[in-house]
């Protein structure tokens, strides 16, 4: 990818514009992009965009889960992360065991049908490979979290959390008085990631990028991000429309990497079904140690 | 289906059956024609897409993946199964699905399980023992607590066995009768709460009064004394003490007809 300044660019070729305002962004917001296109390879945008420290969201419910990028995390040693994610699958069981992250924020930690998430509970309860702090929500939560932060307000309202005991132990939860009718009501803080992270069906060669089927919460995500890439089933000449769909503008987007089958063993509608057999595989795999470590010695031996 | 290897809680003539498989059946059952459902995984989507096979073909069942009027041919392992997608009306996003659906009070029936529960019907699906130093660390909350909170009723699937089935659970991830009767109004919560938990022993339905959880049905050979035995509180038995039907071949043959997505059952 490249950024301004970089002497390969030619002063024409940039139309330097901050992508968030500072309210939004807030005193971080550095990063300034060119109009050239940055379709990257995935190592590249994963090497531009995720530092140690940040807070990154890896996003797709159940489908559209961008695997290949995380294993590219994996692969680069990103350390010391907070990983955000509705549902931390599979992928974020193995950047846990990995070693990448120091934090986890979620709403449902488990397997989906199969059971529970193996490294996670280890990092939990022993500190396996690094201890793990975690800021839990609801599904209801995260989204509106998201919302929030796609949308440049603080917080978010719902009907939510009253008379449960998540509140008491995530500092992200409270309440707020309508002022117009005097009712309680929850608030949850705006979630903006330093990073998100999502993968989708294709994208056009100016990386425009188009996502159907389930959408999940990956525009909020992207919305809420101060720095965003997508990876790519394929790279297209132009985007037919599709009911439901999602279409990212490239002006949203940090970096646009393609990445055939980086979804899998989640699933690309109109492209490859949700490997349920190797979902149900890994079950075996994370319970042990030296299993997964030999799991996480073939990701890591492997380039994208 | 899962838990097929359960011992045989009844025969009908030459057919035998499992307790998993009256579970579902009496939860299916529970499930009139055209209500509109929010489905959880697991046992609550085997007895929903049961229904809507048997009984109720205009059942409405919702997933939190934000599949509208989904209608799937297999079963969803996930919660967003592809399957799901493509059999629905409407995909809507996940902000949309919990904002514009589910919390102003649309949906007619949530129908979810849990790993706790308690005498007043609260869900726990977080941790066992304390939150900082969990015995066992459970999956979490997902929708459950709006789920509970903004259905008008809920009904609850789920094994009845002694450790699941508890006085208070550790963790109210989900609001059953909070503290008692009247608790839902105080905090606010519109939906009525669980009506009916359905196990693999009987059926359990709020007293009126008191908000606990009283022996409501008993399945098909079951005896009072093996669900005491399986229940953490003094369970009562309603005075007018049910026995579920024993399942039809029709349910029985249309349940074990369903498979889920990738398996090769």
């Amino acid at each position: 990818m490249l950024h301004v300044g970089d002497p390969r660019l030619l002063p024409a070729d940039l139309v330097i514009v901050c992508r968030r305002s500072p309210s939004i962004a807030g005193p971080r917001c550095t990063h300034y992009r060119s109009r050239v296109a940055k379709i990257v390879s995935l190592p590249q945008a994963v090497s531009d965009l995720v530092r140690d420290g940040d807070t990154v969201a890896l996003e797709g419910f159940t489908h559209l889960i961008p695997f290949a990028a995380g294993h590219e995390i994996i692969r680069q040693r990103r350390r010391d992360l907070t990983l955000v994610r509705m549902t931390p699958d599979l992928i974020y069981d193995q950047m846990i065991g990995a070693g990448c992250a120091s934090k986890l924020v979620f709403s449902w930690g488990g397997n989906p049908g199969v059971g529970s998430l193996h490294r996670m509970r280890d990092a939990l309860a022993n500190g396996w490979p690094y201890p793990l702090e975690i800021e839990e929500h609801s599904h209801a939560g995260m989204a509106n979290r998201y919302v929030a932060g796609a949308s440049g307000l603080p917080f978010a309202v719902l009907r939510g959390y009253t008379g449960t005991d998540l509140p008491a132990h995530t500092d992200t939860i409270s309440t707020v008085e309508c002022p117009f009718t005097g009712e309680q009501l929850a608030a949850v803080a705006a979630l903006n990631p330093d990073v998100t992270i999502v993968h989708a069906q294709r994208a056009d060669r100016d990386g425009n990028v188009q996502l159907w089927g389930i959408t999940g919460v990956q525009k909020e995500a992207v919305l809420a991000a101060r720095r965003a890439m997508a990876t790519v089933e394929e790279v297209v000449d132009e985007l037919t429309p599709v009911p439901g769909a999602v279409v990212l503008p490239r002006w949203v987007l940090d970096a646009v990497a393609v990445a055939p089958g980086g979804a899998a063993p989640s699933y690309a509608h109109g492209y490859y079904d949700r490997d349920n057999a190797a979902y149900r595989a890994w079950d075996a795999i994370s319970r042990d140690r030296e299993q997964f470590t030999s799991w996480l010695r073939r990701i890591e031996e492997k380039s994208e | 289906m899962t838990g097929t290897t359960e011992p045989v809680a009844g025969t009908r003539s030459a057919e035998t059956w499992t307790a998993d498989e009256m579970m579902s059946i009496a939860a299916a059952r529970t499930l009139r024609d055209g209500q509109v459902c929010f489905v959880g995984i697991g046992l609550p989507s085997t007895a929903a897409n049961l229904a809507r096979r048997l009984h109720a073909p205009r059942l409405v069942l919702i997933y939190e993946s934000g599949t509208i009027d989904t209608r799937p041919a297999e079963l969803p392992l996930s919660i967003g199964d592809g399957i799901l997608a493509e059999s629905a009306l409407s995909v809507v996003s996940v902000p949309e699905i919990f904002n514009y659906w589910l919390q102003p009070g649309r949906i007619d029936v949530g129908f979810l399980s849990g790993a706790q529960f308690d005498r007043l019907g609260n869900i726990n699906t977080t941790v066992i023992g304390e939150y900082e130093e969990p015995e066992v660390r459970l999956p979490g909350s997902g929708g459950a607590p709006e789920i509970a909170a903004s259905c008008k009723e809920v009904v609850v699937v789920m094994r009845h066995r002694m450790r699941a089935f508890v006085e208070q659970v550790d963790f109210v991830t989900s609001v059953g009768q909070g503290t008692g009767p009247g608790d839902r109004q105080l905090l606010g919560l519109r939906g009525a709460g669980p009506v009916r938990v359905i196990t693999d022993l009987g059926v359990l339905e709020p007293d009126p009064d008191t908000g606990e959880l009283v022996l409501a049905a008993l399945h098909h050979g079951v005896t009072v004394e093996r669900v005491r035995a399986e229940t953490g509180w003094d369970l009562q038995v309603a005075p007018d003490l049910m026995i579920t039907a024993p399942p039809s071949t029709t349910e029985l043959d249309t349940l074990r007809s369903l498979r889920t997505v990738g398996s090769d059952k």
